[in-house]
């Protein structure tokens, strides 16, 4: 554990000590910052229009605002994980650092786990900074913190899950930009997979519609902790960092 | 401390090492010598359990390096070709890394880390980032980082490779400085190095291991002969036949061969010596008794070209 952490902390060192963290969560920042803006405006439109025409449905921050939002940043994170994985081997083995590492008394496994905790830990800086803006609402209204923390919670565990194939792929390459587009172009496909269930109900198109990450967030933005999607995402942790292992083990018999 | 037997290691296509073996005895600096592509990176990539041999065992300190793995790389302190550094990391929070890699405890963490910067001559420029440090301190992080745990082997891959003369003798100076505390294998292509610093070379080429011996056997059989280059011109002016002044210089008694090194208008030469013989003289005589004029008579040095031919041609 005390070498996990070790490499973790370089890691985070690492993200802060160069512009990639603030850049990260400024981009995050910027982006959520404008769609919880756009959400909360259309809440309060919605809810004026209600007060001028007399009826009155009910308004609900968590329906209207949380949910909605939260089910966005799943998708943005689809774009900013690759910028958060490329580095993490492709650098070491361009510029040979990852001999100082395979040679160090210390496993691949330790090795491969703290870096892709530290990419978690970057991850949920960003939606840290994100989060800031919810503060509002519990100032000025009274949502339920306890199904948005479901979706917090979601938001983690999908992270870590593409993280994992992220970690995987940069052990791949040398070179960031091939590790960071792939991952990206992986990240996109695991969301868009899930649109072939719209109009096919065979099978392979189930399968499609299960493998697809993004629709195993929905239970958890309604604030529902289901065990069947706890159990895909942490899969596929699992199987991430499996295949990072066994590269990092073939990596040494390649070199 | 070191033992190597039959030790293979094939890559796809191409055989980097192919069944070497040797032994070096605790204490020792060995050089370990061969052109680029010889194989010594790959061997010291097995040694330091980077890598797996394909075939063969290698033991470090008496741990195998595929059984043990974690006993052997807590023993051992690796520079590779390029020094493994972080350029975002100032010198000071590096070797601190480092040494929590090489598993140090932490109460001895920060006595280590000034030990070796100020063994390394880096102390001067711990709060500096790596990415601004010239190369020769980069090679001195790197050597710091080496040997900050302490270790029984330091393995030292071409660690002048890429410096200037200066910097190249002051890191020779501080691996000899090691010499007592470590057992340290050192690779390069450079024969002077080798000789300034270590007791036993080990040349390897092609992957298989050439000679193994002792550095006063080799240089005395580098220095048993002697090459010289040769430069002689007609008098006057007059024009001269190549092949008559190559006949005349094999004449000379005690030259093993002459090699014509004959560029345009200017006749050169380079005449060897047969073992234990010095010919300059006589050389020299030859020519100025055969009415020319000798522009020309150097030494030549010997290159590590030559020092393989000399010893693979012995060893048949």
């Amino acid at each position: 554990m005390g070498n996990v952490i070790v490499i973790c902390q370089k890691e985070m060192k690492s993200y802060f000590s160069s512009p990639v963290a603030y850049l990260l969560m400024t981009m995050f920042a910027v982006i959520f910052g404008f769609f919880f803006w756009n959400v909360v405006g259309y809440f309060v439109f919605m809810g004026m229009q209600q007060q001028m025409g007399g009826r009155s449905f009910p308004m609900n921050l968590n329906e209207q605002v949380i949910r909605p939002l939260l089910s966005n940043v799943s998708v943005i994170g689809l774009f900013l994980i690759p910028l958060i994985t490329m580095r993490l081997f492709a650098e070491e083995k361009r510029s040979g650092t990852i001999e100082l590492l395979l040679t160090s008394p210390i496993s691949d496994v330790q090795i491969l786990l703290g870096k892709w905790l530290a990419a978690i830990l970057m991850y949920g800086a960003m939606l840290l900074v994100a989060g800031l803006n919810f503060v509002f609402l519990f100032a000025y209204g009274q949502p339920d913190w306890r199904p948005m923390l479901v979706a917090f919670l979601g938001l983690m565990l999908q992270a870590a899950g593409l993280l994992a194939i992220g970690t995987f792929i940069s052990t791949l390459t040398k070179n960031q930009i091939i590790a960071g587009a792939t991952t990206f172009g992986v990240c996109l496909l695991l969301w868009i997979m899930e649109w072939v269930s719209g109009y096919e109900t065979a099978t392979w198109a189930k399968v499609l519609a299960y493998l697809s990450i993004v629709s195993h967030f929905e239970s958890f933005a309604k604030g529902v902790l289901d065990s069947k999607d706890i159990i895909f995402y942490l899969s596929v942790i699992f199987f991430g960092l499996f295949l990072t292992a066994r590269s990092l083990e073939s990596l040494r018999w390649r070199a | 401390m070191i033992k190597v037997d039959g030790l293979s290691k094939r890559y796809a296509r191409t055989v980097a090492v192919d069944n070497i073996s040797f032994e070096v005895q605790k204490g020792q600096i060995v050089g370990f010598l061969g052109p680029n592509g010889a194989g010594k990176t790959t061997t010291m990539r097995v040694l330091t359990c980077f890598m797996p041999a394909t075939s063969g065992t290698a033991s470090v300190a008496g741990f195998d390096v595929q059984e043990h793995p974690m006993e052997v790389k807590r023993r051992i302190g690796y520079l590779p070709e390029t020094p493994p550094l972080y350029p975002d990391m100032e010198v000071r929070e590096y070797l601190h890394f480092v040494g929590q890699l090489k598993g140090i405890p932490k109460a001895d963490l920060a006595r280590r880390v000034a030990e070796v910067s100020e063994r390394c001559s880096v102390a001067d420029v711990s709060s500096k980032l790596i990415a601004k440090l010239s190369k020769g301190y980069k090679q001195r992080v790197g050597l710091a980082q080496a040997i900050i745990h302490n270790p029984d082997v330091l393995i030292l891959d071409e660690p002048t490779s890429g410096l200037d003369p200066k910097q190249r003798v002051e890191t020779l100076e501080l691996i000899k400085s090691l010499k007592g505390d470590h057992t340290i294998i050192l690779s390069t292509h450079v024969l002077s190095e080798i000789e300034a610093t270590c007791q036993d070379v080990i040349i390897i080429s092609k992957g298989k291991v050439v000679a193994t011996d002792t550095m006063d056997n080799l240089t005395h059989r580098l220095k048993g002969s002697e090459a010289v280059a040769v430069e002689v011109e007609g008098r006057n002016g007059l024009e001269l036949a190549t092949a008559d002044v190559q006949r005349k210089l094999e004449q000379v008694s005690g030259v093993s061969r002459v090699i014509n090194k004959v560029e345009g208008a200017r006749l050169r030469f380079e005449v060897e010596s047969l073992q234990g013989r010095v010919v300059r003289a006589e050389v020299a005589r030859a020519v100025v008794e055969s009415g020319w004029n000798l522009t020309e008579l150097a030494p030549v040095s010997v290159s590590l070209e030559e020092v393989f031919l000399q010893l693979t041609e012995s060893k048949k």
